[in-house]
């Protein structure tokens, strides 16, 4: 379990749009990193083809090498299916499946990839995976209701187990907590504490704070006007950066004066 | 209202009051006036001799329309009145745009009901006169459910399918070009698709009439209503839930299976119920290509069958008074149909919308 990314000058495109461009970083196993920097910097768009979620996207293309413990993800030959169930990924709006209980919304990835297991297992694999998001207490009564009435928070914590359910190495987060309260974010972030044991996890935050409080590095990245694609400016240990960072750029940044 | 600029003699301006109980007129006003109004035309609609109620009609409107708008200006002011107006001109349309709904149902009903009963229902026209009573829809009604049924069996594929296409995986020209002949197939006189089959299925490969030969051409009707609807449906299924489902490693056509067509399938099922609807009540393609029987033919594939809509448009042509009441009671039946799968449409979509409650 969890593996090791390696990117090697890497640089995304929407059709001829150049989104960002020449990434080279390491994001060792078992660790927090947190990406932050301005909207619209390419954090999202990086950690999108972390597992070839961006060419999803219309005219989405990607150049360069991501080596998942030296397997280049957009090597030839290679599934993308098979990436997405390795590096899994929690968005920014909580989504759970509408039509599906909460049940069935940790059992999506299982149900959904056609593998037939028993009933007792699935129980199980929903079990554990509900109280490694911390959500078993809250929900072990009513796992026939569905999703989508749960809180906000509870259901990031609910897409979060249904991210994990399917086993991944890697837990790619995309700002998992900007759509909830204190509380539910405070759960959220001893939730990733908790998991770093297990995951590789990559996570994007504009909060400063959760950045410094979650994650063992930090990669700050920027973009030298609109329009220009953005860059990598600097990845240290957190500490490093919040207390000591090496370019003039991220410490504006993080000490708010940006621009 | 322009507010008045008064000052003080420091050279403020006084501040004016703005109350927060402005006069209304009483509730009742709108009844009192609308009465009144009526009460007047009339009057005036007998001294001047008016021979037509519409007449009437028109100046007891014209009467409630000014005095409502004057009153309110008076009391409650501009923007009450224009408020007024709004409403009434609201009224006004769904009034008129339900009048000849509720006429023409209420028209079927009283002349189709005392006609339908469980033997007009059970029999055929085998054997009857055109001046006789008796007979039965049987026959027509077992021409329809066959006919619609086979064309949403044709249609409801390619359709259903043709929507994913464009919705999920279509890009560039062939979509556009698929989605612009979908619209000009939307556009197609029924009459046009039933001669398309007559030339293509009985005049050049020499196939008989048929309740098969109705239902292609039903189904060359129903295809671009589902296309179009199911399309429309497709497009409200969130983009989250796509890539939630891609993330976890869900194939894309598991993905379409299983979270995006269950999540529209409530819209879906509308959009065909509809389209079912409208088929049942096409004539001209099914006077062409089944051309109507008056005995029970069970076998769709093979010689003339009847359906409800030629069933009507024949009794209505025989001209006798029994053909007339058959015809009505045929109508009735007809709208009874159409409107049942409506509601079982609204049914099934509620029952399978996603659900918010806790």
């Amino acid at each position: 379990m969890a593996k090791r990314i390696d990117v090697q000058g890497l640089t995304a495109y929407y059709g001829s749009h150049k989104a960002i461009e020449g990434i080279t970083l390491q994001v060792e196993p078992r660790s927090v990193t947190a990406f932050i920097g301005p909207s619209g910097c390419g954090k999202s768009t990086f950690l999108r083809t972390l597992n070839r979620m961006h060419e999803v996207t219309p005219g989405g293309r990607v150049e360069g090498r991501v080596l998942l413990d030296e397997e280049d993800l957009y090597g030839p030959g290679v599934d993308p299916v098979s990436v997405r169930r390795t590096v899994g990924m929690v968005f920014q709006r909580p989504n759970p499946f509408p039509t599906m209980s909460i049940y069935d919304n940790v059992a999506a990835g299982l149900k959904l990839n056609g593998i037939k297991y028993r009933k007792s297992e699935l129980d199980d694999i929903v079990e554990k995976n509900l109280r490694g998001a911390n959500l078993w207490n809250e929900v072990k009564d009513r796992l026939n209701k569905p999703g989508s009435g749960l809180s906000g928070g509870q259901q990031q914590r609910l897409c979060i187990a249904r991210a994990t359910a399917v086993e991944p190495e890697v837990l790619l987060m995309d700002e998992p907590c900007s759509a909830l309260d204190p509380i539910s974010t405070l759960a959220i972030e001893d939730l990733i504490d908790k998991m770093k044991a297990q995951f590789t996890i990559v996570i994007v935050t504009h909060n400063m704070q959760q950045a410094a409080r979650v994650s063992d590095r930090t990669a700050f990245f920027n973009l030298s006007a609109i329009g220009e694609p953005g860059r990598l400016i600097e990845v240290d240990g957190t500490e490093k950066i919040f207390s000591n960072p090496s370019v003039q750029a991220t410490e504006d940044y993080i000490s708010g004066r940006f621009g | 209202m322009s507010r008045p600029e008064a000052h003080t003699a420091t050279g403020a301006p006084a501040v004016e009051r703005v109350t927060l109980r402005p006069p209304r007129l009483p509730s009742w006003s709108v009844a009192a006036l609308a009465v009144g109004s009526l009460a007047l035309g009339i009057a005036i609609g007998l001294i001047g001799g008016f021979e037509s109620r519409v007449q009437w009609g028109l100046i007891a409107a014209v009467v409630f329309v000014a005095t409502t708008f004057w009153l309110s200006a008076a009391i409650e002011g501009r923007r009450f009145a224009t408020d007024r107006m709004a409403a009434i001109l609201v009224w006004a349309c769904f009034i008129v745009a339900v009048l000849p709904l509720a006429s023409l149902l209420w028209e079927t009903v009283a002349r189709g009901l005392p006609g339908v009963d469980w033997y007009f229902l059970t029999h055929s026209m085998n054997g009857v006169l055109s001046w006789q009573d008796g007979g039965g829809i049987y026959h027509a009604i077992l021409g329809t459910v066959q006919q619609v049924l086979l064309a949403s069996l044709i249609a409801l594929p390619l359709g259903l399918l043709t929507a994913v296409y464009l919705v999920e995986y279509g890009r560039g020209r062939l979509a556009k070009a698929i989605t612009f002949f979908v619209d000009v197939m939307t556009g197609i006189p029924s009459i046009v698709a039933g001669l398309f089959i007559l030339s293509l299925w009985i005049m050049m490969l020499d196939f008989g009439y048929s309740g098969f030969a109705g239902a292609m051409a039903l189904a060359i009707l129903m295809m671009p209503i589902v296309v179009r609807s199911t399309e429309e449906m497709l497009k409200l299924v969130p983009n989250e839930l796509r890539e939630a489902s891609l993330a976890m490693g869900v194939p894309k056509w598991r993905t379409i299976l299983k979270v995006v067509l269950p999540t529209a399938i409530g819209g879906i099922t509308t959009g065909v119920m509809l389209a079912l609807a409208r088929i049942a009540g096409e004539t001209a393609p099914i006077i062409l290509l089944v051309f109507g029987n008056n005995m029970i033919n069970g076998n769709a594939f093979e010689g003339a069958q009847s359906s409800l809509p030629l069933y009507i448009y024949e009794q209505w042509g025989y001209g006798t008074e029994a053909a007339y009441d058959r015809a009505w009671a045929a109508a009735l039946v007809l709208i009874a149909f159409v409107m049942i799968l409506n509601l079982a449409a609204r049914g099934i979509a509620r029952w399978k919308a996603p659900k918010t409650g806790r």
